[in-house]
């Protein structure tokens, strides 16, 4: 079969142990800086068509007739689908709730919504064909926030919901609702000297990673279909994929494809069931790859809030209480939404220690983008609010911002408002301690006798300013997010791990179905069974649905949850090669019944270092395998009405100094530096992890000055859909990234480590807004901060 | 779509006068954006990039002609003394890959306000040099941009040249985007001394339909400066002079309201870099230049 593109094995070898705690480099960093990577456009099928899907022009409207004829009828044309040729019953699918139609029916809920797909012999004749399909709408009226979505007579996005949320929100409209009452708040206030409160606006942001949805789907010869993608979850997409095509899962066979980024966006379905649908109406491979155009409307972005504050404190600079409302724009469909209330319930009030709450998150369905999961998932609204309202309180106490920070921080032992205790190291005020005993980058550089270095001022190459209007600011930010699945999710993943000896040397292969989409999950798993089993070279088995899932790679968990699968299937194959050696050479040495055994250099070694064998006499002529799941800790659902429940995992603190210069006439940032301490429990790859924080960091400073995906509230129509109006920062906009990393192991977890990924992303947008602030005085509560804001224009 | 490639000036010309609704191409770098985004679908491309004249700059005594295809990067590398705010526009287009492929003819052609070196054209005062097989003209720069993306050539016309005074004063040039690199306009302002004639000049960048001079200020600037004396005596330009250059260059915007900023921040933008500019280039022209490095 000619097919470029599709995964092979990664071998990766290392001279020196190569285990955990060592920063072995990725298998595929070369590949991807010098452009060789395989990403998921790049692959190629002989005979392939090109697939394209139309998309709604209006964000709702009724669908009053489709007229495919003259697309059909273009030459290279091989198949137009709509709602009407969907092989089955199932026509929706979704993560939790399955709302969202393969094909709009009747009705169009957002702008960019798929109506119509087409298959044709180049891509261009697919999107001329597209273009040449008629569709009339009957416009309705939008509703695009709580105001208009909860009216009297609004529309209904989704009426006769029948979700298991639907019985207890409060209006159809709200997807779900998630109290959280612990103490007594009313009564706690009367105790506060001061209370701050405040309303504050997180904007629209984009995951924007950087190779859009694309995959290859390849009918079989028994019905079924291979589907090579780029994704976070293979499982998940085959549990909604295989009743939309009417196959059974076992014939719908994915392989995970070059992955360029996730960060959230390609948790939901996004091309997957229209190739499919494609490929086996006309019986050839399909090919779909989306332009950075269709990337905008091909996936979901985070949820835009409204957050709504009241805390108050002692004047001793305690925390009395905290009431909080959190609005978040689901948009259409229901994506990710009620589990990013939880979160955003759950963690609303920070890494503070406060014992009487009153916190309730909604989420809403709108007319607007569609939104779901993006690294740090309803965390990093909640944190945007209550770090600003951190600040707002130590002013006013006439406090310090970090020593007020401290005074609360929560710690091990703490209880959070959901009742659960916390019971592993949470080194907040330290966090806080490192990151504020950083020397500071030197002020006024421009005044050097070197001169301006236009780079280092807002601006940049722009030259807009040699040092006139600039005001340095300082700020500081703290945060907390979950680590895995939550709410009694079973949230488990699978690892097949094989060992046998390869050209004489012993070798392990690692299967999983592990999204690797750049987190550095294939370079981990190699070195966990180098520890585990004390070989030089392991083969990483392209991630697919041979093998039993592996979760999502997503909330901070591969490392923790199929690296934990991985070290127990590790484990489970050491037992075998060890009872195989007993067998085979067990009457050689005693110490092969009584002494507590490794598997350390290629050898069987007893505890105290003394070599039995070498594994490849153990294993020579036998190959071992074992698949098995493994699973963290289970946890509980919130109770619907007060919140309390041991939700939760894990959790993973960071925490930011930020410094800016503000060009406060232009109403310009340049952020200096942003500073980072992180606890991560155990580093298993320290290059990995500061790798992780500072691009965590980096998204989180986008959405802080420049990045949002702007919606007219009128039309509900998208007015930035692409990189020349959607900005992410550039490495001009990239400060310094000094990365403090602690390693205060908790013990629940797999070599005591600490989910990483997320947390990062927390702290340092309030940390870049903290710092624009104290530069300018203003109150600035919506993020991104635009000029017009810092300018009153 | 036909893809025309002349081997030759005259065979581009006579392709032109062919087919006037050819778009012409060099760098692509706002051709293939409006083709990529299926914007555009010309019937013919016109690729001049085998006409290596094009690509080709002389400098002269008083002028220098540059060419249409001359990319941003050679402007930077090789011009900044004769043209240093054209060289210092050319620092903010897009990122590096695309100045070395764009050039000026292609900001001329499309006429887009937003496009980065017309505000530092239009404080040169150059002349754009266009020809077709009827013949070859000068269209004065302050004649060229006729209204929302549209220039004053003809159909069968095609930019050669543009050919800018050399500086004879300082100039600068100052551009605000919402990121600090490769970013688009939200406005942008340009201005150049020339004390031989002791005028001032200056281009505004996205803040009206087409790229505008601001003229009232050019003039109360330039009477202010000789009546007081300030060509001869160097002597520091008042706050008021500048703060009223600065009032009047923001009245000379026409913005509008947009997904990339206000109206009312580019008016007021525009007057901030009206002021810092003409402080930078004065303090040149002073002899007591502190120039920012630039990268």
């Amino acid at each position: 079969m000619a097919t470029t593109g599709t995964p092979t094995n990664i071998t990766q070898g290392s001279k020196t142990k190569g285990g955990i705690g060592e920063s072995t480099l990725r298998p595929d960093g070369t590949l991807k800086v010098t452009g060789e990577f395989a990403y998921s456009s790049d692959m190629w099928h002989e005979d392939m068509l090109w697939g394209f899907t139309l998309r709604s022009t209006v964000a709702h409207a009724e669908i009053v007739s489709i007229d495919t004829s003259e697309a059909l009828a273009q030459s290279g044309v091989y198949a137009v689908l709509t709602y009407d040729d969907l092989p089955t019953s199932i026509k929706n699918y979704g993560l939790e709730i399955q709302d969202t139609p393969v094909l709009a029916h009747g009705k169009v809920r957002h702008h960019g919504e798929p109506v119509a797909l087409v298959a044709a012999d180049h891509p261009e004749t697919a999107r001329r064909a597209a273009a040449k399909i008629k569709i009339e709408y009957k416009e309705l009226p939008v509703v695009t926030d709580e105001g208009s979505a909860t009216a009297d007579g609004a529309p209904l996005l989704h009426e006769g919901r029948d979700d298991h949320h639907a019985g207890h929100v409060p209006h159809p409209n709200i997807v779900h609702r998630q109290p959280i009452i612990r103490g007594d708040a009313a009564e706690a206030a009367k105790k506060a000297d001061v209370i701050v409160s405040g309303e504050y606006v997180f904007g629209m942001q984009d995951q924007a990673f950087l190779g859009p949805e694309s995959g290859l789907a390849v009918p079989a010869e028994d019905g079924g279909v291979d589907l090579y993608i780029a994704t976070q979850w293979l499982h998940s997409d085959l549990r909604q994929i295989a009743p939309v095509l009417g196959l059974p899962e076992e014939k719908v066979r994915m392989t995970l494809s070059g992955v360029g980024g996730a960060f959230g966006g390609r948790e939901d379905l996004s091309m997957q069931i229209h190739a499919c649908l494609l490929a086996l109406r006309t019986n050839k491979p399909v090919k779909i790859v989306y332009n950075r155009f269709e990337s905008f409307f091909g996936h979901v972005h985070r949820h835009p809030a409204k957050l709504w504050y009241e805390h108050g404190a002692t004047k001793d600079g305690k925390l009395t209480h905290l009431k909080c409302r959190i609005v978040l724009d689901g948009g259409a469909y229901a994506s990710a939404s009620p589990a990013v209330v939880g979160n955003a319930a759950s963690l609303a009030v920070g890494p503070y220690v406060v014992d009487d709450v009153e916190i309730e998150a909604v989420a809403l369905y709108t007319n607007n983008p569609p939104c779901g999961a993006m690294r740090g998932f309803g965390a990093v609204q909640a944190c945007f609010a209550y770090e600003a309202q951190m600040d707002k309180l130590a002013k006013k106490l006439g406090l310090d911002p970090v020593e007020f920070r401290q005074m609360n921080a929560m710690e091990q032992g703490t209880i959070m408002p959901t009742g659960q205790p916390v019971d592993s190291p949470a080194p907040v005020a330290e966090i806080l301690r490192r990151v504020k005993a950083r020397p500071l980058p030197p002020e006024r550089q421009w005044e050097s006798s070197e001169g301006a270095d236009v780079r280092q001022l807002p601006g940049g190459l722009s030259n807009t300013t040699h040092g006139e209007g600039v005001v340095r600011g300082v700020g500081y930010a703290v945060g907390i997010k979950n680590v895995g699945f939550s709410e009694g999710f079973d949230d488990y993943s699978t690892a097949r791990v094989r060992m046998e000896v390869v050209g004489g040397e012993p070798v392990a292969t690692v299967h999983t179905a592990m999204a690797e989409v750049g987190q550095g999950g294939v370079t981990v798993h190699a070195q966990i069974a180098r520890t585990e089993l004390g070989v030089a070279q392991v083969t990483i088995h392209p991630a697919d649905t041979q093998v039993g899932s592996a979760g999502s790679t997503s909330a901070s968990r591969q490392t923790y949850v199929t690296g934990g699968a991985v070290k127990h299937s590790c484990e489970l194959v050491r037992e075998k090669v060890l009872e195989l050696g007993r067998r085979k050479l067990g009457t050689y040495h005693p110490a092969w019944a009584t002494a507590e055994l490794l598997l350390e250099g290629g050898k069987v070694v007893t505890d105290g270092g003394e070599v039995l064998a070498d594994l490849v006499d153990v294993l020579e002529g036998e190959a071992v395998e074992v698949e098995a799941e493994w699973r963290h800790r289970p946890t509980e659902a919130f109770d619907l009405v007060t919140g309390q429940g041991n939700g939760h995992v894990q959790y993973s603190f960071a925490a930011h100094r930020a410094v800016v210069e503000v060009d406060t006439e232009l109403g310009l940032v340049k952020v200096i530096e942003l500073a980072v301490a992180q606890d991560v429990g155990k580093a298993l790859n320290p290059l990995s992890v500061v790798g992780q924080i500072q691009g965590g960091t980096t998204q989180g400073l986008g959405v802080a000055v420049m990045e949002e995906i702007i919606v007219d509230p009128k039309t509900a129509k998208v007015r930035n859909p692409s990189f020349t109006d959607y900005l992410i920062p550039t490495i001009l906009d990239t400060p310094t990234i000094p990365v403090d990393v602690l390693e205060l192991a908790d013990e629940h977890a797999p070599y005591g480590l600490r989910g990483i990924g997320e947390a990062p992303t927390l702290s340092s947008t309030p940390a870049v807004l903290a710092a624009i602030r104290n530069a300018t005085g203003l109150e600035l509560n919506k993020t991104p901060v635009r000029p017009e804001h810092l300018t009153g224009t | 779509m036909d893809f025309l490639r002349p081997a030759s000036w005259e065979e581009a010309l006579a392709a032109k006068a062919e087919h006037p609704t050819a778009v012409p191409i060099a760098g692509g770098t706002d051709v293939m954006v409006e083709i990529n985004f299926d914007h555009r679908r010309p019937e013919y491309l016109l690729d001049l990039n085998r006409i290596g004249d094009l690509s080709e700059w002389e400098v002269g005594e008083k002028t220098v002609r540059l060419g249409a295809s001359v990319p941003y990067t050679k402007i930077m590398e090789n011009l900044r003394a004769e043209l240093p705010g054209l060289a210092l526009a050319s620092h903010t287009v897009a990122s590096p890959q695309i100045r070395n492929r764009g050039g000026v003819g292609g900001n001329l052609g499309t006429a887009s306000p937003a496009g980065d070196a017309h505000p530092a054209l239009l404080a040169s005062g150059c002349e754009v040099e266009v020809e077709s097989v009827r013949g070859r003209r000068m269209i004065p720069i302050d004649e060229f941009y006729v209204g929302v993306k549209r220039n004053a050539m003809q159909p069968d016309e095609l930019i050669r040249s543009v050919h800018l005074p050399k500086a004879d004063g300082p100039q600068q040039f100052s551009k605000v985007g919402t990121r600090n690199a490769m970013v688009i306009a939200v406005c942008a302002f340009g201005i150049a001394l020339h004390p031989e004639t002791r005028m001032v000049r200056t281009g505004i960048g996205s803040a009206a339909p087409t790229p505008v001079r601001a003229k009232e200020a050019e003039d109360f600037l330039a009477a202010a400066l000789d009546e007081g004396g300030f060509w001869e005596s160097g002597a520091p330009i008042p706050p008021s002079v500048a703060k009223q250059f600065a009032q009047l260059a923001s009245g000379a915007c026409n913005p509008i309201d947009d997904v990339r900023g206000s109206a009312k921040y580019r008016r007021h933008a525009v007057g901030i870099m009206a002021r810092r500019t003409l402080g930078w280039t004065w303090e040149s022209y002073r002899g007591n230049e502190r120039s920012a490095q630039c990268a």
